[in-house]
């Protein structure tokens, strides 16, 4: 009788649609139109054109003040925790590291049923045992894994389905990104970008798992581009791909940002573009044929992966209506392309940038290496990097983390392939105002900021797309790796490392709310309503704190 | 940014360093006036040669072979000084069966100067001098226990070194006694808030981020400071402490009796 009362109470919680059999169902006409049911999260990125806006207004700047905490979730496990929860009809599903996957009723925060994946003890990955959530179609779930496989769950049971092999965890193959369904497939990319891996991106049957397609983010002998490397340097390149993509069902093109080429910070070892390293590819979401392509950072020295979100924009652009991406980069520099061809429109640097001088007329860097010894502006961790940006209609402004005076010198040597270990090329150290401060890491393990802003700071940016300037920025003490989240009733949420969680004025900037929830932020809020109460979800720490207005 | 009519003091960046990543981390080679508080590169590079053919044997390539010692990071078992280091060498250590090596004082001088540039040739490597005058110019002379505490005794208004013999090494301590302008830690700098009751607050910076501010005042009081309620707030490059006067063989012992301190055994 159990399980039936579930489902029970999951139709009434649902709630909206006469079918029962039909409500627990997305379907892909569903996540087409995510857009009209605002009160679920069905995408990584909310929807398809990756805005992270939701059309909820129940909270506004009125009644900011208002939000109580509802429920809290604690990770079980240790380290930054990056998921991004996706919320069906009142049921969350959130992963947990390493390769957890969990069912949660989005109103009290209680669980369903967790289904756990022990990853390969040959897995390997640069920077901890991420893993940034699923995907649903149907009534499945899907997980990439720490040792590349990609596991179809049952949604409403927990139970797997069918579990495969993406690429090889013994040369540090792995999956850190949600996947992201397109029609009948399920679309994920591999990281493994420190370790000599060939990326791509590929396509498997949401039914069965067979493969339908798949896309190298190195072109191979005999495929255009392959001249921009030389030897078999293309066979270890890296170019993973860690980030969920986007899509625009109007074109059939899925967009999918590319990471560093390895190794990693050597870049005269590798010489040439190395594409597709650090670019955008437009890829056929049927074949995986490229489309085209635009590469940000050619023969990239810094390990500014590419990986941002694609963010599909409609709008205005010098009197005519077009079809935009808007992409604020790890290297330093906002770009905004025609997402129909690749045309580059505009390009402006949001922080400071010294590797490049600036833009040629097709987008492509002026190189200004620096002297050996000598800081390169942004530092290794980028001006903005993986974290989640969010695009609202109303402003029309763009909204992300960044950096800010943040540096590092680069120490380039020879590496040696060898296969599943790292390929780094050399190292680096962050810029620090005094010999052995200490400097930013990749995340945040203590509770005091003894490096301070003089190491870089963080910003939320309020870019202006059309002239690639800053309208606003929010600064904070220490650098953020938050994501951004914009509703309907022009709030911004997000948060940093310092624990804090914000509201701000979408228009201005303006602070109208805060808790302190006392651990990093590095994943974006999202929101979502049950029962006529919209709620805001983040990640803390350990932590996953649910808001909504007091009752 | 936003700016809420409170005063950031900007702070420009006081010479540049960096703290390596996936590298060792090893201090990083500064040239700075040294005077004769150190070794020079001609003696480093005649030690590196000694202990290739009389130390390396047992002690290893990477100085880590005896138990309890790591010639190369500076940990002994119970020598501190140059001369403590001298004289084992010289003399040997029977308990640890160190035999005695009969080196001439050039060579000595050399393996002492290559273990202190912590085997880099291109290193630093910084005199230490002796413990006990180390200790008597700490806490008279060299001025240092009016705002230093150590092993509980001592004011709180600068940080406590109790262990700041297992966490600096000889030239951080030597660069922090010459020039404690560009050794000042970014935490530790002075802050001088002003509440809007009008109330002054003075004290060492011990952590902060955006909406606050916590420190140890100039009474040895933990506070934890609201921004958006101060009047004032400013955060000072200069450190309190002014560059020693102390003479060069002053400064090695004084970093002698530093290098003492390893906080609770």
């Amino acid at each position: 009788m159990k399980p039936l009362r579930t489902l029970l109470s999951l139709f009434v919680l649902g709630g909206l649609l006469a079918s029962a059999e039909l409500d627990a169902q997305v379907t892909y006409d569903r996540i087409l139109a995510a857009d009209d049911e605002p009160e679920n999260w069905l995408t990584y990125n909310g929807n398809y054109s990756s805005q992270r806006h939701s059309g909820l207004e129940q909270i506004t700047r009125d009644n900011v003040d208002d939000l109580e905490m509802k429920w809290m979730l604690q990770n079980q496990t240790f380290g930054a925790w990056q998921s991004n929860p996706i919320v069906v009809d009142g049921i969350m599903y959130i992963t947990e590291r390493p390769n957890d996957v969990m069912a949660v009723d989005a109103v009290t925060g209680r669980v369903f049923w967790l289904y756990r994946h022990t990853p390969s003890e040959d897995a390997s990955v640069c920077c901890g045992a991420n893993n940034r959530g699923v995907a649903i179609l149907g009534d499945k779930v899907f997980m990439g894994t720490l040792d590349a496989r990609l596991i179809a769950i049952d949604a409403i049971n927990g139970k797997p389905l069918w579990d495969i092999e993406v690429a090889d965890v013994n040369l540090a193959y792995s999956i850190t990104m949600a996947p992201l369904i397109i029609k009948d497939k399920v679309v994920v990319g591999v990281g493994g970008g420190e370790f000599g891996i060939r990326g791509f991106i590929a396509a498997y049957d949401a039914e069965t798992g067979e493969e339908a397609w798949r896309f190298y983010t190195i072109p191979g002998p005999g495929e255009p581009g392959h001249d921009t490397w030389q030897g078999d340097d293309w066979e270890h390149g890296g170019a993973p791909v860690w980030i969920t993509g986007s899509y625009d069902p109007e074109l059939n093109l899925t967009y999918w940002g590319v990471g560093n080429p390895g190794p990693d910070w050597n870049a005269g070892q590798r010489p040439g573009d190395n594409l597709y390293s650090d670019a955008v590819v437009a890829l056929d979401a049927d074949t995986g044929e490229l489309v085209w392509h635009f590469q940000f950072t050619p023969n990239d020295g810094y390990d500014y992966d590419s990986v941002q979100v694609p963010v599909l924009v409609d709008m205005d652009w010098d009197g005519r209506p077009r079809k935009l991406m808007l992409w604020a980069n790890r290297n330093g520099y906002f770009y905004a392309l025609d997402r129909e061809t690749g045309e580059f429109l505009l390009g402006e640097p949001f922080v400071k940038v010294n590797w490049s001088s600036g833009l040629d007329e097709n987008g492509r860097p002026i190189p200004t290496p620096q002297p050996a010894g000598s800081p390169t502006w942004p530092g290794n961790q980028g001006g903005t990097n993986w974290y989640p940006p969010s695009y609202s209609p109303s402003t029309g402004l763009f909204y992300f983390a960044a950096w800010e005076n943040y540096a590092t010198i680069y120490e380039p040597e020879d590496s040696e392939y060898r296969p599943g270990r790292f390929f780094l090329g050399g190292g680096f150290s962050v810029l620090a105002p005094v010999p052995g401060a200490p400097t930013i890491g990749i995340g945040r393990t203590t509770p005091i900021n003894n490096w301070t802003d003089e190491v870089g700071y963080g910003a939320v940016i309020a870019m202006d797309p059309r002239s690639g300037g800053a309208a606003w920025k929010f600064r904070q003490f220490d650098v953020s790796d938050g994501g951004m989240l914009t509703t309907a009733s022009d709030l911004l949420f997000t948060g940093g490392r310092e624990g804090h969680f914000h509201a701000l004025d979408a228009w201005t900037g303006e602070l109208l709310w805060k808790a302190s929830l006392g651990g990093q932020i590095v994943m974006a809020p999202v929101t979502f309503m049950v029962d006529g109460q919209q709620y805001v979800s983040v990640i803390s720490g350990h932590t996953l704190v649910t808001f909504a207005l007091r009752d | 940014m936003r700016d809420d009519g409170r005063t950031f003091a900007r702070l420009g960046l006081l010479g540049f360093c960096a703290v390596a990543w996936l590298l060792p981390a090893a201090e990083q080679g500064h040239a700075q006036a040294s005077g004769d508080h150190q070794y020079t590169s001609e003696d480093i590079e005649a030690g590196s040669r000694v202990y290739t053919s009389e130390c390396a044997l047992c002690h290893g390539a990477n100085g880590d072979d005896v138990d309890g010692v790591n010639l190369r990071l500076g940990q002994f078992r119970s020598s501190v000084s140059d001369d403590d280091l001298r004289g084992v060498i010289t003399t040997g250590l029977a308990s640890a069966r160190m035999p005695a090596f009969d080196l001439n004082s050039d060579e000595l001088n050399g393996v002492i100067a290559y273990i202190r540039a912590g085997f880099d040739p291109s290193g630093v490597a910084v005199k230490v001098g002796d413990v006990a005058r180390g200790q008597d110019l700490f806490e008279g002379q060299g001025d240092c226990s009016s705002c230093h505490r150590v092993n509980g005794r001592g004011p709180r208004t600068a940080p406590d070194l109790s262990d700041i013999g297992a966490v600096r090494t000889p030239a951080a301590l030597q660069r922090a006694i010459l020039d404690p302008i560009t050794a000042l830690l970014p935490i530790n700098r002075p802050v001088r808030a002003v509440t809007r009751g009008g109330e002054t607050i003075q004290g060492r910076r011990l952590n902060e981020d955006t909406y606050t501010v916590q420190l140890i005042d100039s009474e040895g009081r933990l506070r934890s400071l609201v921004k958006a309620d101060l009047a004032e707030y400013e955060v000072s490059n200069t450190p309190t402490m002014e560059p020693t006067t102390l003479s060069s063989d002053q400064v090695a012992d004084l970093i002698g009796y530093l290098l003492s301190l390893r906080g609770m055994q």
